[in-house]
């Protein structure tokens, strides 16, 4: 059935079984690449977009629980000043590796930095826990959301 | 003090010419390549550097990006020598082509040693030639003119001239050779040696297609391949139907497969609309895979028939020096302990993918590989066409480890798109990953040291037990007789034994070392312990005067001096030594593999209910005189700590039935960012070559960590993973 979503600001139309999970509807159906398959068991967070602000993962989320919710995925979340302010702070310092994840823990990272501009380390861990990085690329994650939040190093 | 490894480059040979649209093309040949390659004509050349009228320059990447910088810290090394502002580089992924590229794989951390010297050349030549151009426009010798960031400069007439203005001038030029040109003296370096983002980070951040699985073909399809948990098991009986029934599927089909576990296996091909229908159809079916010999293999026979093996007089020894039993026997102290590791998963982040075309004949591949041209190769045996109708693509990787050295998948996704006569993407499941996964192979090791009175290590014995035939070992399942502590000790030998394997294995970061280093540098720490030495100043006292052991030139030789020089230093950074609080311990391990030489000290609790807390870790590491890119540099060491105190804490995969128990990140755990110690890192830069860096800060990790929680408990650590062994 069509689903009509708000993705990035924009209208879109999915015509797509009620039961696909986001992230497939995203990556398949409407060409948005950014948010990556890790697991299929929300374990790695690769996939984690926001809806109305909220970090959740795409690939346990079914298209028909979106409902109106406003989607953002990596791909738009740089409109907003905090998503930018991230992106920038990762390219300063570097973070990917291999890069894989990195959407994830953007959006991720967005989110925390939303809801607490300010966090602590502990704070940070606890937003963070969920997403993945096979390369560990942890202490640069750490390192730029800190720069991103014009916080500084605890130790 | 040299290590002789400065072996000479292969020979370059370079072409210049005019590219199309404007502007000077530099492309190489690589002759020795091409042989190898099988390439029946003369050489063909690449389009390497491309100089634009407007000073862009566009540089090819031709080794595969899996996260460990090469897309990057190539073109450093070229942007270096020609010269110009980083600013004004573009980055562009080459096609596979060994016939025109050489060597285009990433493993073994052998990029940049084989890089080092020919990727210079070619900015040096580039340089030269646009010295030249100028020295021609204005009438003035070369020798009196040089340059700065994409200018020439005449400092005598007070001129300068940009490359752009230059390349056309360039371009008529036959260019020096490579050989003989002179490279830069690193002091004057502006490129090489600062650190630098990856050339992809913007394309990251933002989400741009550039992996493996972002590949979009139009009129493309969608591929699940299931594959019997029973390595190479064939489907006995299958009913397509309800998996035809799904909406959303085109075609559900038996692939007959082979038994070679490296190729294309027997199992059950879903194709359709999306990757979810295609999914949906393949949980919709109901297959009985038959019976086979593996079926019965297991993690526990495994250690059964390791035990066994052990009772046994070793079936090969690799290296005997002196007489191990007579020095045992006269020995002051004598320590024995068995040490054993498990089968651990690659697990990249980004799954097993593969896009493939087939049409008329021809196949056209997008894959994220670290080895393409075998893919190459495989992928024409499986389908019985020529290499030369194949075409690939490498795309970037979602990590590499090791795992996609082997390309399995391009022959999944190949012979899919024949059989539906359409594009198709493949993308493995997670469980698929981890579970068909070529895996570190598991090994046990059965140790005796004799010390004299003095504290001396006069014997050392392993009794390796692995995978393998009569004379042969599984895919990284083998050891090499020169292991450390080898050339240093009289009495010394190396014996092994193998037991047969019906699982695939592969290699997987730092292959051997990364689990040998933990067997070898944790005996070492009992050894001190028993010498009643502190674990720092035993190691001094093995390693002896700096001198080379070994032959030089080898892979396996090694500098005493090199591996003292990190020793010290991790000791200096690490404040080794210090009082710790009562339940916190420091361990130290230093390793040699890839041709780096690398120290760690760990330091490292046990909380609550035995889960090991990991405080900090420091690595001190010599992979030669020049850093190419500190940035991607640090990260290399760091990832590989953190990547073995993950392993080391909780990895394994265990066989029962024949079949991988394990099968996503709720049994096969990662690390975690709550669980991810800071690393410090220092390189200790020696007169040495360059070498890699994926690898080498792997394999004396976990040893550290061991060595840290023996210091805080007292309890050592011979089983990995460490699990819940204390608590």
């Amino acid at each position: 059935m069509a689903f009509t979503l708000t993705i990035n600001g924009e209208t879109r139309t999915a015509d797509v079984e009620g039961d696909t999970p986001l992230l497939w509807v995203l990556r398949d159906t409407l060409g948005l690449v950014g948010a990556k398959y890790g697991c299929g068991a929300a374990l790695c967070g690769a996939c984690t977009v926001h809806l109305d602000g909220a970090p959740v993962r795409a690939c346990v989320t079914p298209v028909s629980r979106v409902g109106k919710k406003a989607v953002t995925t990596i791909e738009g979340v740089g409109k907003t000043p905090v998503g930018a302010k991230v992106q920038e702070a990762w390219k300063a310092i570097d973070v990917p590796q291999c890069g894989y994840c990195q959407a994830g823990q953007i959006m991720s990272a967005t989110a925390l930095l939303t809801a607490t501009p300010k966090p602590t380390d502990a704070q940070i861990d606890a937003a963070m826990n969920g997403n993945l990085c096979r390369c560990a690329t942890y202490i640069r994650i750490k390192k730029a959301i800190k720069v991103a939040a014009g916080v500084k190093a605890e130790a | 003090m040299t290590d002789l490894l400065d072996k000479p480059s292969r020979r370059l040979f370079l072409q210049a010419g005019a590219a199309a649209g404007g502007g000077l093309l530099l492309s190489f040949n690589l002759p020795g390549a091409a042989r190898a390659a099988g390439a029946p004509s003369g050489p063909a050349l690449n389009a390497f550097v491309r100089i634009a009228p407007d000073g862009i320059v566009t540089i090819a990447a031709k080794r595969p990006e899996i996260g460990q910088g090469i897309k990057t810290s190539l073109p450093m090394m070229i942007a270096e020598e020609l010269d110009v502002d980083w600013a004004k580089v573009r980055i562009e992924q080459a096609p596979v082509d060994a016939k025109v590229y050489g060597e285009q794989s990433a493993g073994g951390s052998t990029s940049t040693p084989d890089e080092w010297e020919p990727t210079r050349q070619v900015g040096a030549v580039g340089r030269a030639m646009l010295i030249q151009a100028a020295a021609q426009r204005w009438n003035v010798p070369a020798a009196g003119l040089i340059t700065e960031p994409g200018v020439v400069v005449d400092p005598a007439g007070k001129r300068r001239i940009a490359y752009g203005e230059l390349v056309e001038a360039a371009a008529k030029l036959t260019p020096p050779d490579p050989q003989t040109v002179p490279l830069k003296d690193p002091k004057a370096y502006r490129i090489v040696g600062k650190p630098h983002g990856q050339f992809d980070n913007a394309a990251i951040v933002t989400g741009q297609p550039l992996f493996g699985i972002d590949v979009r073909l139009p009129g493309m399809l969608y591929a699940t391949f299931l594959k019997a948990p029973v390595f190479a098991a064939k489907v006995a009986k299958v009913d397509l139907a309800p998996a035809k029934a799904v909406k959303g599927v085109r075609d559900a089909f038996i692939v007959e497969g082979g038994t070679a576990l490296e190729g294309l296996l027997p199992g059950v091909a879903v194709v359709a609309d999306s990757w979810w229908a295609a999914r949906k159809g393949r949980n919709a079916l109901e297959v009985t895979w038959a019976e086979h010999p593996t079926s019965a293999q297991s993690t526990a026979g495994f250690a059964a028939q390791a035990a066994e093996l052990a009772k046994q007089p070793p079936q090969r020894t690799l290296r005997k020096d002196g007489d191990v039993d007579a020095a045992l026997k006269g020995a002051a102290k004598r320590v024995q302990a068995s040490y054993d590791y498990p089968f651990i998963a690659h697990a990249t982040l980004e799954p097993q993918n593969c896009t493939a075309s087939f049409k008329d004949g021809k196949v056209e591949i997008w894959a994220p590989a670290q080895n393409p041209e075998d893919g190459r190769e495989l992928v024409a045996k499986t389908l019985g066409i020529s290499q030369d109708d194949i075409t690939i693509h490498f795309t970037r990787s979602g990590g590499g480890f090791g795992r996609r050295l082997m390309n399995d998948f391009m022959a999944e996704a190949a012979w899919i798109s024949k059989a539906v006569g359409a594009p198709i993407k493949l993308v493995w499941t997670r469980e698929d990953d981890i579970q068909h996964d070529f895996f570190r192979p598991a090994g046990w090791h059965h140790l005796s040291a004799g010390l004299d009175d003095k504290g001396e290590l006069v014997a050392w014995r392993d009794h390796f037990i692995s995978f393998g035939g009569e004379k042969t070992f599984v895919r990284a399942g083998n050891i090499s007789g020169n292991q450390f502590p080898a050339r240093a000790v009289a009495n010394y030998a190396m014996d092994v034994s193998t037991m047969p394997l019906g699982a695939p294995t592969g290699w997987l970061r730092a292959p051997g070392n990364n689990a040998i280093g933990w067997v070898m540098q944790s005996f070492t720490d009992e050894l001190a312990l028993a010498a009643g030495e502190d674990p720092v100043a035993f190691r001094r006292r093995l390693l002896g005067e700096p001198r080379l052991l070994g032959e030089p030139g080898k892979g396996d030789s090694f500098h005493t001096g090199r591996m003292r020089g990190v020793l010290d230093r991790v000791a200096e950074m690490s404040g080794w030594g210090r009082q710790v609080p009562k339940g916190t311990g420091l361990g130290v391990a230093c390793h040699y593999s890839h041709q780096g030489y690398v120290a760690v000290v760990v330091e490292a609790s046990v909380g609550e209910g035995g889960a090991p807390k990991v405080h900090k870790a420091w690595a001190a590491v010599d992979v030669g005189r020049q850093i190419v890119n500190p940035s991607g540099a640090e990260q290399q060491v760091q990832g590989s700590v953190l990547d073995a105190i993950g392993a080391t804490l909780r990895q394994k995969i265990t066989i029962e039935n024949g079949a991988v128990v394990e099968s996503n990140f709720g049994d096969f755990p990662l690390l975690r960012m709550a669980e991810a110690p800071p690393v410090e890192v220092a390189f200790v830069l020696s007169d040495n070559k360059p070498t890699g860096l994926g690898e080498p800060a792997y394999p004396p990790t976990p040893p550290a960590l061991c060595n840290a929680l023996f210091a805080a408990t007292g309890k050592r650590l011979r089983t990995l993973p460490i699990g819940d062994q204390l608590a």
